[in-house]
């Protein structure tokens, strides 16, 4: 097994790397991410869930070197929602698995809840949902529920409390006893939303969740989501191809560019919590996602 | 069922051609009909010069009708007509007590005995090389060859050796005979439990390294689950491997009883009316043991949720 980055004394601590001279509103192409004075501020304030520093990841093709990764460097702190926003081989996806330690990074260090990326997965800090369901196909979407509970050794009735509970949140009451081909793409994806819920994670890492779904549908679970992440108060970091759902969940997002995969601008996304599908109209709204475009029009520039 | 779609209450050949008893059976009926038919044809063939020399080396006069009605019921023919199988079959099944040396069904439960025990051991011990495999890959590399090898020697020049060596052991009977079926099934066991093992989705693993699920959960709760249909489909292929197994294990023993002793005398005497019921007592029971292993798997998918 690979060795999971430590964290190393001589890594500057988090607040010292945020200048207070940074503008607030980044240049673009920036090969390193600066963060708006006010952010780090808040920041600092609360609980760092992701600390992550100079990571870079590059894997050998039969093509050559791919630089997966190239020195990113994030801070993610409790209760936010942080989206991350790229054309394909961006490293998003990428630097999702690396928190998950679904894969390790070639150097830089990174903190989870404070842990390695490798303690963190042991110690169950995270839910993960995947671009596909992945529902095991024989388990009925109770048992599907109560996979991870099982395997993390919760009593009986704790495990239907838990069902009960987030089968509900997800609005799938009276599912419990059907299997997953019973069920529409989108329920399937709900179900994997509470599977990632279900032992309650303080982070949610989602990859792509409603990529795979028609826009209708995808509207109606992006303010399912945005409720679920109001009234639970967890983390979530979330890959998306689409600005505005981006722009419409997120209070912070993560503007990556590809060859390499580098951030190239963050932006801080402040519309209230309890924001509604119609600020998609007002004039705020529209000026982050013209920001966001930008960026990833900037990001695109030099290989066309 | 109702007694409408017995009676066949028909108003037109095409509400014949569409009827479900007929849509089912009418292409199994058809060809069952031509290979009797062909069959027939063959046995007047390959038995007409046989019946002719017959009458002639007893000088006795005879017409064509008197050689065909012969090639029907001689009594050592090349090839017996269906009928003279099916009525030895059905002679030598309920014709004697269960238990009389002259019985089919005697024959047939020593062979099912060895069979069972055989295929228990060779499932046993294919599914166990298939764990094995999955979960290291020095195991892979070095026992993948092995088990290849092992199917590449002929198992009828093995009988014979299995049989001295284990009976210098002291196992003689039953245990001998299952051992060299399992020998043979336990080889597609192996084969399709790795293919099942591995057949996961890797975002199903990846959720459970995301759990920080122990190597024991991920087989119980994701690689086992998964695997069953290879199970089954496997399971299908081992059981008539391990009947062939445990019937030319009574071959090179000599065995009193069992199917291949049934087919090894009728082929001493000549008596191809007993070699073919012994043959039809062998397709009945592999295609019973294939039948009740197809029941187990429907009701296995149901409770899985197929659909």
């Amino acid at each position: 097994m690979p060795k999971p980055s430590l964290p190393t004394p001589t890594a500057p601590a988090a607040t010292d790397r945020a200048e207070p001279a940074a503008s607030s509103a980044p240049p673009l192409n920036s090969p390193l991410p600066q963060i708006s004075s006010d952010a780090a501020q808040k920041t600092s304030a609360r609980r760092l869930v992701v600390d992550a520093q100079n990571i870079s990841l590059t894997f050998e093709t039969a093509d050559g070197r791919v630089e997966a990764l190239s020195n990113v460097s994030l801070q993610v702190a409790e209760g936010e929602f942080v989206s991350f926003i790229g054309p394909s081989g961006c490293g998003k996806t990428t630097m999702l698995r690396v928190i998950a330690d679904l894969q390790q990074p070639s150097s830089g260090t990174l903190l989870v809840n404070g842990m390695s990326a490798e303690e963190a997965r042991l110690a169950r800090s995270y839910g993960y949902v995947f671009q596909a369901p992945a529902l095991f196909p024989w388990r009925t979407i109770e048992k599907n529920l109560k996979l991870p509970l099982e395997i993390m050794g919760y009593s009986e009735i704790e495990q239907q409390q838990r069902v009960e509970r987030y089968l509900s949140m997800v609005n799938l009451t009276g599912f419990e006893r059907k299997f997953p081909w019973q069920l529409s793409g989108g329920m399937q994806q709900r179900v994997s939303i509470a599977r990632a819920l279900s032992f309650d994670p303080a982070l949610l890492l989602m990859d792509e969740p409603f990529g795979a779904l028609d826009e209708i549908v995808r509207d109606h679970l992006n303010a399912q989501l945005l409720q679920l992440w109001k009234s639970t108060g967890k983390t979530v970091l979330f890959v998306t191809h689409s600005i505005p759902e981006a722009v419409f969940l997120s209070t912070k997002i993560v503007v990556m560019s590809p060859r390499p995969g580098r951030i190239i601008d963050i932006i801080e996304c402040d519309f209230p919590v309890d924001r509604s599908p119609d600020v998609r109209e007002t004039p705020e709204f529209l000026k982050v996602a013209q920001r966001v475009r930008n960026g990833l029009r900037a990001g695109h520039s030099y290989d066309e | 069922m109702t007694s409408s779609t017995i009676a066949l209450r028909l108003r037109s050949p095409t509400a014949l051609r569409r009827h479900p008893l007929v849509e089912r059976y009418a292409p199994i009926l058809t060809m069952v009909l031509a290979v009797v038919a062909i069959w027939y044809l063959a046995a007047v063939a390959m038995n007409w010069s046989l019946v002719r020399d017959g009458f002639e080396r007893e000088e006795t006069p005879y017409t064509i009708t008197d050689v065909l009605s012969g090639t029907m019921d001689a009594e050592r023919p090349l090839l017996p007509a269906p009928h003279q199988i099916a009525y030895a079959f059905f002679d030598s099944v309920f014709g004697y007590p269960p238990f009389a040396p002259r019985s089919l069904v005697y024959h047939a439960l020593v062979t099912l005995s060895a069979t069972l025990l055989g295929f228990l051991l060779g499932a046993l011990f294919g599914i166990v090389l298939a764990l094995l495999i999955v979960h290291s890959a020095v195991l892979e590399r070095s026992l993948l060859p092995w088990i290849i090898c092992s199917q590449m020697v002929p198992v009828l020049a093995l009988a014979p050796i299995f049989i001295v060596v284990l009976g210098a052991l002291g196992l003689h009977g039953l245990l001998p005979k299952s051992i060299i079926s399992a020998y043979l099934c336990f080889f597609p066991i192996a084969i399709g439990m790795v293919k099942g093992f591995t057949s996961p989705d890797p975002l199903q693993l990846e959720l459970m390294r995301t759990w920080s699920a122990t190597p024991r959960q991920v087989l119980w709760k994701l690689r086992w689950p998964a695997s069953v249909p290879y199970l089954f489909a496997s399971l299908k292929v081992a059981v008539t491997i391990s009947l062939i197994g445990a019937i030319v294990a009574e071959l090179p023993t000599g065995a009193e009883a069992g199917i291949g002793a049934r087919l090894l005398s009728g082929s001493y005497y000549g008596q191809t009316i007993q070699l073919w019921s012994a043959l039809v007592a062998a397709a009945v029971l592999s295609s019973g043991l294939i039948g009740l292993i197809g029941l187990v798997e429907r009701a296995v998918a149901r409770r899985m949720g197929a659909h």
